[in-house]
């Protein structure tokens, strides 16, 4: 085992997704730290052209083939089993995503070794590494020492700024052997489901901009919804809003609608009632604006304005747009 | 109308949970003349109207039933058992054997109503909330709140808080101020605290046999552990349950929602209203402090003491009074009801308030204010009416804020 | 056909959780045990799947916590047998020994499917139901929705869930194992009657195994986040507070 750093790249309709380039970012800091090299594990079919999207990392495992063009996680285990031997790393990084997850146990667990899951934080101390993982919905973190051979790491998304592996180069390349089929294929990809048109699952965006009473009218709405695009986001809604119609239930947060833990839940004119609390409470970063000083909303947002939003609403756009470039 | 017939009686062996099995012999009574039906505010919407569905399974079509969308649109009103001329018991009785029907067939449940369940099994409330933290809105309620398991002694009177005044935001505020109250009546009180658990209207009401009885078992087994003169309860369903349906497990004590127990108290009040109220107050009847138990003067009684309050009567009430839409079991179908309803009835509610001009909705129930509040905001009276408890009131009144 | 459904005790978080006296682990005086919310769901789909192909449902659990009462549950809910695997662990072990023990109950035992919820939240060293697949060889997918069977029972067909709202539809050759983020309705309610009934009638079978070496993880510390006691409030012209809130966006990177 070498002090090398190995990243799973994963990559989602033609393009390498947010998770890879935080771990690099994340890997390149480790690998220097450590005097090793940052290599990374590209499996796909066609993906040549991702390879300079990787210039972060010293040298590029890959696997251009057919059978690999969409995940299986049968399929990618056995030729990342194949990677991990030829990159000898103290530590593989993937993302706790829909790909990392699975082959985080399954490579645990044919490879025998060791894992851990829901990383935040992953540091060098006196030569070794310590993993933040944070467990129990949130309530606690446990910090683990990583055993002295080479360990499996999921990182959550989102933790490790994705500019840092953000490099435009030209690594080496190693081009990873067909895998003797073993027990054979025995899953294969069928097809992708996509979301409904125009219906968003708002439990699954992270970034949500929510509208209350406060917004006055279905008139003002489109306000919300160009705040929210510019922050990449979607908008939902406290219950009267949706009884008024001004947004489709799918859309409703709270006791009888969905309950959401997105990244930001922006509270614009919510009054913050138990029912709809219930719904949100769980948001990593809850910034509420309303005219009350004593809204129920201030005692479970992080941030708060007392303002009428719609005297927020326009600089604050702007600032978005502006910062977004 | 407004003859109140009595409900359940001590008398009455085992009335709440009959088998859908039994109801054709239970309701062999019913003339099938409709005044059920013509009285259920959710009647329109109802795939078989309570008439219709007790003459379905009379004839052996009980499945239809138990299929269709009546056994989840009943809100608990009680308007059709207190005018039914044979005295059946319609949401205490035909939905519990409907509903519970639906639960033994392994059927979809509305989720809403699933959770509260399975909280209360684990937690003993159906927010899901640790048992550990019922007592946390004393800590700044401002004046003692014993702990009967805590104080030891025997008290006058043993005041039963319940889920809602427990837990929920809005109507822990009020739980503060009765204790205020309270506490300026000089009145020798604690509360259970952490042993507390849910008295189980809900449970009753959702046809959830096997917890209504458990939690019942539990609570009579607190209560056998402690002395104590009365019972008082802020949750009128509490009250109608304790009062109706412990004796028949064996817990039969002397038990008043707080209404009666102030309106009791009124010659001690009056000298400690402070501040004059000046405001048109109009009472709004909660099912089960109304219809199901009677009380429709006390609550009028102490409105009418405060200084200033001039009480003005919506069109329906007393015995007619529209149910909000929100009762034990109902809140958690709120969903469901909504999807069907042609309108909330929170909301027609809010419009009766507005059209008789008052500027204070009052109510005496902890699953109105929230419920009321939300609909003034939708219908757009947020400038013209306050939703406030009678203990709100008081309060205000007796400079207690 | 037969369904294997492996269920998990967990902390229950409405109780609260506190850390020992060591700093290092979870003080087991303070917890009280729930069912795993997604193994709840893995029952759920196997039941589902009884229902339509005539499977047969098991379902097997590590004695800790209260998974008698969870076992019962699973009865009344309508599986076929129900096993409480009794390894002399006082406290629930880690994923990796769990796997491991469970590879060795279930090795052999014909199961085509073995579902397991995909993730419990005090996991720290992976997913039990990938670990498990690893050692006994067989193929798993994970964050499933959906399953169905085909090619005679053969093969099932899953949707696996990805962000956005997309989901990838899978052919899976059996015996698989599937790591179950929702059944395809919501877990159904048990009455507390049919319960207590099934308690009185029902029967729990024991099985004993040994307790495999795994290494555990090392943890230096376990501690909780800093709680915060309400919003901090911003304040200035609507300008200035708009900076700041796109300020504290950026610093989350929340930005793109």
């Amino acid at each position: 085992m070498a002090n090398n750093i190995l990243v799973v790249a994963e990559h989602f309709q033609g393009n390498v997704t947010d998770i890879t380039f935080e771990l690099l970012g994340k890997g390149r800091e480790l690998a220097r730290a450590l005097g090793g090299n940052l290599g990374v594990a590209l499996l796909g079919h066609d993906v040549a052209g991702l390879v300079t999207a990787l210039g972060a990392a010293d040298v590029v495992y890959t696997a251009d083939r057919a059978e690999l063009r969409e995940f299986t996680p049968d399929a990618y285990a056995a030729v990342l089993g194949n990677a991990i031997g030829q990159a000898s790393p103290r530590v593989v990084l993937l993302g706790s995503t829909s790909v990392g997850l699975d082959l985080l146990s399954l490579l645990s667990a044919r490879l025998e070794l060791p894992c851990v899951d829901n990383c935040v934080a992953l540091n060098t101390q006196d030569g070794e590494l310590v993993a933040t993982c944070q467990i129990y919905g949130g309530k606690l973190f446990a910090e683990v020492r990583l055993p002295q051979q080479t360990t499996l790491v999921a990182v959550a998304p989102g933790m490790f700024p994705a500019e840092a592996g953000r490099v435009t180069r030209n690594p080496q390349i190693v081009y990873l052997p067909e895998v003797a089929a073993a027990p054979g294929p025995r899953m294969s990809f069928r097809r992708w489901i996509e979301p409904p048109p125009g219906d968003v699952d708002i439990t699954k965006v992270p970034i949500l901009v929510a509208i209350g009473r406060g917004i006055q009218s279905a008139d003002n709405v489109p306000q919300a919804e160009a705040l929210a695009e510019a922050l990449g986001g979607a908008v939902c809604g406290s219950r009267p809003v949706i009884d008024q119609a001004w947004l489709p239930k799918t859309r409703q947060v709270g006791k009888s609608g969905m309950t959401v833990k997105s990244k930001l839940y922006l509270a614009l004119g919510i009054s913050g009632a138990p029912e709809h609390v219930e719904g949100m409470r769980g948001a990593e970063l809850i910034v509420a604006i309303n005219t009350d000083p004593r809204a129920p909303i201030f005692s479970v947002a992080h941030y708060g304005v007392v303002a009428d939003l719609f005297d927020i609403l326009p600089p604050l756009s702007e600032e978005i747009k502006a910062r977004q470039g | 109308m407004g003859t109140m017939r009595p409900q359940i009686t001590p008398e009455k062996t085992d009335p709440v949970f009959p088998e859908i099995a039994q109801i054709p012999e239970l309701f062999r009574t019913c003339i099938q003349c409709g005044v059920c039906s013509g009285s259920c505010p959710m009647g329109e919407v109802m795939d078989f109207t309570p008439r219709k569905a007790a003459k379905m399974i009379a004839d052996g079509r009980a499945e239809e039933v138990v299929s269709s969308n009546t056994p989840w649109l009943c809100v608990a009103c009680h308007t059709c058992q207190v005018r039914c001329p044979s005295q059946l018991l319609i949401p205490d009785g035909l939905f519990p054997a409907l509903r519970s029907a639906v639960m033994a067939e392994g059927k979809p449940m509305e989720q809403d109503l699933q959770k509260a369940l399975q909280n209360t099994y684990l937690y003993g409330n159906p927010m899901g909330q640790s048992p550990r933290k019922r007592a946390e809105w004393t800590k700044t309620a401002g004046v003692p709140v014993p702990i009967i398991s805590q104080i030891k002694r025997p008290v006058d009177v043993l005041w039963i808080v319940e889920c809602y005044p427990s837990f929920e935001p809005r109507n822990q505020e009020i739980s503060r101020k009765l204790a205020r109250i309270l506490n300026a009546l000089g009145v020798d009180f604690a509360i259970l605290g952490h042993e507390e658990r849910c008295i189980g209207d809900c449970e009753w009401l959702a046809g959830e046999r096997g917890l209504y009885e458990m939690l019942i078992e539990r609570n009579i087994e607190i209560l056998s552990k402690y002395r104590f003169k009365e019972i008082i309860v802020t949750d009128p369903h509490a009250y109608r349950t304790l009062l109706n349906a412990y004796p028949i497990l064996g817990g039969a004590y002397k038990v008043k929602h707080f209404a009666p127990f102030l309106a009791e108290r009124l010659g001690q009040l009056k000298p400690l209203f402070k501040k004059k109220l000046n405001a048109t107050v109009t009472y709004h009847d909660s099912c089960c402090l109304g219809r199901k138990t009677g009380h429709y003067d006390e609550p009028r009684t102490l409105l009418q003491a405060i200084p200033g309050v001039k009480l003005a009567e919506m069109i329906q009430s007393r015995e007619s009074s529209l149910c909000c839409g929100g009762g034990a079991t109902t809140i958690y179908l709120d969903r469901f009801i909504q999807e069907r309803a042609k309108d909330r009835l929170a909301d027609r509610r809010v419009q009766q308030a507005v059209a008789t001009k008052a500027e204070v909705l009052a109510v005496a129930c902890p699953y109105e204010p929230s419920r009321f509040e939300d609909a003034v905001k939708v219908t757009g009276n947020e400038e013209k009416l306050v939703v406030r408890d009678i203990i709100e009131l008081l309060a205000e009144s007796m400079g207690l804020e | 056909m037969k369904i294997a459904v492996l269920a998990k005790q967990v902390p229950d978080l409405v109780e609260g959780v506190e850390i020992d006296a060591s700093g290092k682990a979870v003080d087991p005086t303070s917890i009280r045990y729930i069912l795993s919310e997604l193994d709840d769901h893995a029952l759920e789909q196997a039941l589902l799947l009884k229902e339509r192909s005539q499977a047969r449902v098991e379902v097997f659990s590590l004695e800790t916590g209260e998974a008698r009462e969870t076992l019962f549950a699973a009865l009344a809910k309508g599986a076929d047998r129900v096993v409480m695997v009794q390894s002399g662990q006082e406290s629930p072990p880690d994923n990796h020994t769990t796997a491991k023990l469970f590879a060795s109950v279930l090795q052999g035992s014909a199961f085509e499917l073995i579902f397991t919820g995909v993730r419990a939240l005090d996991d720290l060293d992976g997913s039990l139901g990938g670990l498990l697949a690893g050692y006994l060889g067989l193929p798993y997918v994970g964050l499933v929705r959906k399953v169905e069977l085909a090619g005679d029972q053969g093969k099932a067909i899953v949707e696996k869930e990805y962000p956005g709202g997309y989901a990838a539809e899978l052919e899976v050759e059996l015996p698989a194992v599937l790591g179950i983020q929702a059944a395809e309705q919501p877990p159904r309610y048990v009455p507390v009657s049919r319960l207590r009934q099934v308690m009185k009638t029902g029967n729990v079978e024991e099985q004993a195994a040994s307790l495999p070496s795994a290494p555990p993880l090392e943890i230096e510390r376990l501690y909780k986040p800093e709680e915060g006691k309400g919003a901090t409030m911003l304040s200035g012209s609507p300008e200035e507070v708009a900076r700041q809130i796109a300020n504290i966006l950026s610093e989350r990177r929340l930005l793109r």
